[in-house]
């Protein structure tokens, strides 16, 4: 985010006037929706958002959103941003990226813009498949998944898009998905976090992977399979009567009853944003014995890539002028006499 | 102390000798300083007003086992009364620090000419690590050269000894000495070299004096002559150039003025974003330091990320550059396309060096022309450029970064890893004296009918450049085939065939924008033109000159502008009956001049690693003229000896 003057604008303002071609009922339609939603409520300013995306399916998002947007290669949109938020601090950038782009051909860059902290909102779209190449298994499919490259069922073990955020050392880490009614709620706490704000949405890939997530997203399963994670609130999820508390022994989390919504005395553990190493084994949590954890996983600002660069080059220039004539001129130097 | 060979025992004298131009050689381990001794002297001599052209070998281990054959690290300066513009071929003085610069160096020195030696290295072990059976100081197999040896060891040690320093640190003075001798071999002032060390070595005053006194003390060996033979006193007279205030340079330093005098010229920020690749660091290096140009500096993850930020920040209104060596440029290739598709402004350059794949890190080649000009997918087309001296590649910089705002595209520019490491001297140049180029933004719309035409093309083909955070401007870029004008996602047939043949039409008018090409020595039609590009330039200039001096109808012409080839090229290359084109490649350029003028184009290749050699190109001249029957001259000898010896 960028501390700048809010501006008043309607979700019809931030549609651009392209026809949208994702396949319908893709759960892409959901997140540019939220998207779409979330912009007007944080007062974001047209003029001074960047939508910067790589190659996939959801890279095709920048086109759909009356913005400046940034359609660039496989897996490169985190470089691209450096460049644009380095040259202009002012902008506003939201990366689009998906499980292929930005953990397989990309891992690299998505590692360094975490770690470097440049400020902008990832927005990991996890579909468990490679969609627009018709779909071959991604990096994070599961074990077992049947595809046009893997007609037995894939081998790789699959890897975990906010664990690899963590381990980048991402200070913002979230999660939601694509039908979610909460989604903009996840995508607001990330713009107003100062620094990379990493958040994977869980979309379903209705051609390739369909119904993937319905295990904790089907409104039917949703409140026994999801935790949400809020800043000082109780771990709690099936209607506050499990909950997830502390394994003293083994120093993992384990799900807990919670009798007449005394969750205190269950142990039940509160969230805590600034909480590394609690982050840590809620993105770590075996789904099946434990809930999803969504929502704001861990947040805890540091000083972002883009202001440690302006501290430093402040620095090295202060006291110096830019004369090229005595630049050019430096060193030894002697004259010829005409 | 002197231990000199019996046929050098001759009397006594010093004389001054006065030749045109003279090729010296420091070789050492990699540790001994060659590199910091050569640079030195190349400062003295062009503070004594010769002109000069070095060429730094040095191995590509960081630190190679002491001793041995590939850790030899060399620095060659040729200079002289006379226009220099090659490193010279043959060494006339060759300064070998052990047994193994001896080896790796000695073939390379002229016949007759002078080999300084320092006994205190020639050691059984050091003997061996070089593969030396017996001491070639004694066994005779040195007799076509005159040879010094004498123990600059014991002498520097001797030297330094009031100063109180440990054997290692007193060694390393070494350098020191011996520039001192060379430097009163040569007549050169020792006192800006002592300025020199006096503030290299500020901190540490005993290590200053310890280095000066090494320095007078090699110049005072040469002085009181207790030497005899070969060492003499040798001046060579200033070369009378064009008044002005000059210094050194070597093309890295060359490139990055450049740049920002490109990018001041453009009135625009520069954004660089780098990946550490020999011999292309430099660059980095010395953009890190000046800052207060506009210029941000981003070391990236990688080859990728650093042109995929440059192109980010040309996106948003800098002047975006990135700069590597071919392996690093190959992993860019994908990102230059989406410059291409985008149209964005772009500076890429290339220090060039051999290949394929790591091949030869610190040395030079030229063969990373068809990646340049072809070396995409696509119907990729952009402009490159070729610096042909270190000096030169700061015009070529500036030019690099006109043609890229001007026309939004990225350029490539050409150098190598000699032209970026060489130094040669440079006449400062008045930054008003360069005609700027500022860019405008869009900052309206440029459609009557509302909704901005991100790419409406202007007369030249050329799309308006538009930055983020402008008001009513907001569109969307991307690397998917666009609709005319709109920008829009489209890819009907008849869009991309338009598209393919705007972009093409675009950067081939970018011939229309550059100079016509000149003839660089000799008339502009006759029996042979030879042709080069890049930092082929001074081996070429002075074979041609030396062929005329016989009285050959041979020019010399030296393109700069390889991509799109400036406009008259054609119709001169067809005023020659022959045309020659020496390349260290495979004969790349040779290629491209037969695809563009459909000539007989003659390639003249060397891959070594190493610079052409004048008479290698002397020699190639020649045989064109002994192959022609009516050649009156007969058969054409190659010059042998170009420069004088010492002993001339």
């Amino acid at each position: 985010m960028n501390d700048m003057t809010p501006i008043q604008t309607t979700l019809k303002d931030w549609e651009s006037d392209q026809e949208v071609r994702w396949c319908p009922g893709c759960g892409d339609y959901a997140i540019l929706k939220a998207v779409q939603r979330t912009l007007p409520m944080i007062g974001a300013d047209p003029k001074n958002t960047v939508f910067v995306s790589g190659i996939g399916c959801s890279s095709r998002f920048p086109y759909y959103v009356e913005s400046y947007g940034f359609h660039t290669i496989h897996g490169r949109a985190p470089a691209f941003a450096t460049g644009i938020k380095l040259a202009n601090p002012d902008l506003d950038i939201w990366l689009v990226t998906g499980d292929g782009d930005g953990l397989s051909i990309g891992g690299n860059h998505t590692m360094h813009v975490l770690r470097r902290n440049l400020d902008c909102q990832i927005m990991l779209f996890n579909n468990e498949i490679y969609g627009l190449t018709k779909g071959q298994y991604s990096p994070t499919s599961r074990v077992g998944t049947s595809s046009p490259s893997s007609p037995v069922g894939s081998v790789d073990r699959p890897a975990l898009p906010c664990a690899f955020a963590l381990g980048s050392g991402a200070r913002f880490v979230a999660r939601g998905y694509d039908v979610s009614k909460d989604l903009p709620e996840v995508l607001k706490a990330a713009y107003y976090h100062k620094g990379a704000a990493f958040i994977e949405i869980f979309q379903n890939c209705i051609v390739y992977n369909k119904d993937r997530f319905d295990d904790f997203t089907q409104k039917k399963v949703a409140d026994d399979t999801q935790v949400w994670c809020r800043d000082g609130e109780p771990l709690l999820f099936a209607k506050g009567t499990k909950g997830l508390a502390l394994d003293h022994d083994t120093l993992t989390l384990k799900v807990v009853d919670v009798e007449d919504g005394d969750w205190q005395a269950a142990g039940v553990a509160v969230h805590n944003v600034k909480n590394r190493g609690l982050a840590h084994m809620l993105v770590e949590m075996p789904f099946g014995p434990f809930p999803m954890a969504l929502g704001v996983l861990y947040d805890d600002p540091r000083p972002t890539f883009e202001s440690e660069v302006v501290a430093e080059r402040a620095k090295l220039i202060e006291g110096k002028t830019a004369d090229l004539g005595k630049l050019l001129a430096k060193g030894q130097t002697w004259t010829v006499e005409g | 102390m002197a231990s000199i060979t019996a046929e050098q025992e001759k009397p006594a004298s010093v004389q001054t000798a006065s030749p045109e131009a003279v090729v010296v050689r420091f070789a050492g381990d990699s540790g001994d300083g060659m590199q910091l001794t050569g640079g030195q002297f190349t400062l003295s001599t062009a503070l004594a007003g010769n002109d000069l052209a070095t060429f730094p070998d040095f191995p590509a281990e960081i630190r190679a086992p002491q001793g041995t054959l590939f850790g030899v690290s060399a620095f060659q300066i040729n200079f002289g009364s006379s226009e220099i513009t090659t490193a010279g071929d043959a060494p006339d003085v060759l300064v070998a620090m052990n047994p193994a610069a001896l080896k790796t160096n000695v073939q390379a020195l002229k016949p007759g000419g002078l080999v300084i030696v320092d006994t205190g290295e020639f050691s059984k072990r050091n003997l061996e690590k070089a593969k030396y059976e017996t001491n070639p100081i004694e066994d005779g197999s040195l007799a076509k050269w005159d040879v010094l040896a004498f123990d600059i060891s014991a002498l520097t040690l001797e030297a330094v000894k009031p100063f109180g320093l440990g054997n290692k640190e007193a060694l390393r003075c070494k350098n020191m000495w011996t520039l001192g001798l060379a430097l009163w071999m040569f007549d050169r002032d020792r006192q800006p070299l002592i300025d020199w060390l006096k503030a290299k070595f500020a901190k540490n005053p005993v290590l200053a004096d310890a280095n000066i006194a090494a320095l007078n003390a090699g110049h005072a060996y040469g002085e009181t002559a207790e030497l005899a033979g070969p060492l003499k006193k040798l001046h060579v007279d200033p070369v009378p150039s064009e008044p002005g205030l000059y210094r050194t340079i070597t093309g890295a330093e060359a490139v990055s003025l450049g740049l920002v005098a490109g990018a001041k010229l453009a009135d625009l920020p520069m954004f660089f974003g780098g990946y550490p690749i020999t011999p292309a660091s430099a660059i980095l290096h010395n953009l890190v330091k000046i800052k207060e140009f506009g210029v941000t500096t981003f070391q990236a993850e990688d080859e990728i990320a650093a042109i995929c930020a440059a192109i980010g920040a040309s996106y948003a209104g800098q002047l975006g550059v990135t700069s590597s060596s071919g392996p690093g440029i190959a992993l860019k290739g994908e990102a230059m396309g989406l410059a291409i598709m985008t149209e964005l402004p772009l500076v890429i350059v290339n220090s060039q060096r051999g290949g394929p794949s790591t091949g030869l890190p610190t040395k030079t080649e030229q063969s990373d022309l068809y990646q340049a000009v072809y070396g995409r997918n696509g119907d990729a087309s952009l402009p490159v450029i070729a610096a042909r001296s270190p000096a030169d590649a700061f015009e070529c910089a500036i030019e690099a970064c006109r043609i890229a705002v001007q026309f939004m595209t990225p350029v490539i520019l050409l150098t190598d890893g000699y032209i970026g490491n060489a130094s040669e001297p440079w006449k400062v140049p008045d930054p008003a004296s360069f005609e700027p180029f500022p860019v405008s933004f869009l900052g309206e719309t440029n459609n009557p009918d509302g909704k901005v035409l991100p790419f409406k093309r202007d007369e030249r083909g050329v799309r308006p450049w538009i930055k983020p955070g402008t008001e009513g401007l907001m569109h969307r870029i991307g690397g998917i085939e666009k609709g005319i004008d709109t920008g829009d996602i489209d890819y009907a047939p008849q869009v991309h065939q338009a598209q393919t043949d705007a972009r093409k039409a675009k950067v081939d008018g970018v011939a229309n924008a550059i100079p016509a090409q000149d003839v660089c020595l000799g008339e502009e039609s006759g029996k042979l033109a030879v042709v080069g590009w890049g930092s082929t330039f001074g081996p070429i200039h002075q074979a041609v000159r030396r062929a005329r001096r016989k009285g050959l109808s041979v020019s010399h012409i030296h393109v700069r502008h390889v991509w799109p080839l400036p406009a008259n090229l054609g119709e001169l290359l067809k005023g020659f009956d022959r045309v020659l084109v020496p390349e260290m490649n495979t004969g790349q350029f040779k290629t491209v001049l037969r695809d563009q003028f459909l000539i007989d184009a003659v390639p003249l290749s060397k891959t070594s690693g190493q610079p052409f050699a004048i008479a290698e190109i002397e020699e190639a001249i020649a045989s064109f003229f002994d192959g022609i029957p009516d050649n009156e001259g007969g058969e054409v000898p190659v010059n042998e000896t170009q420069l004088p010896s010492p002993e001339a």
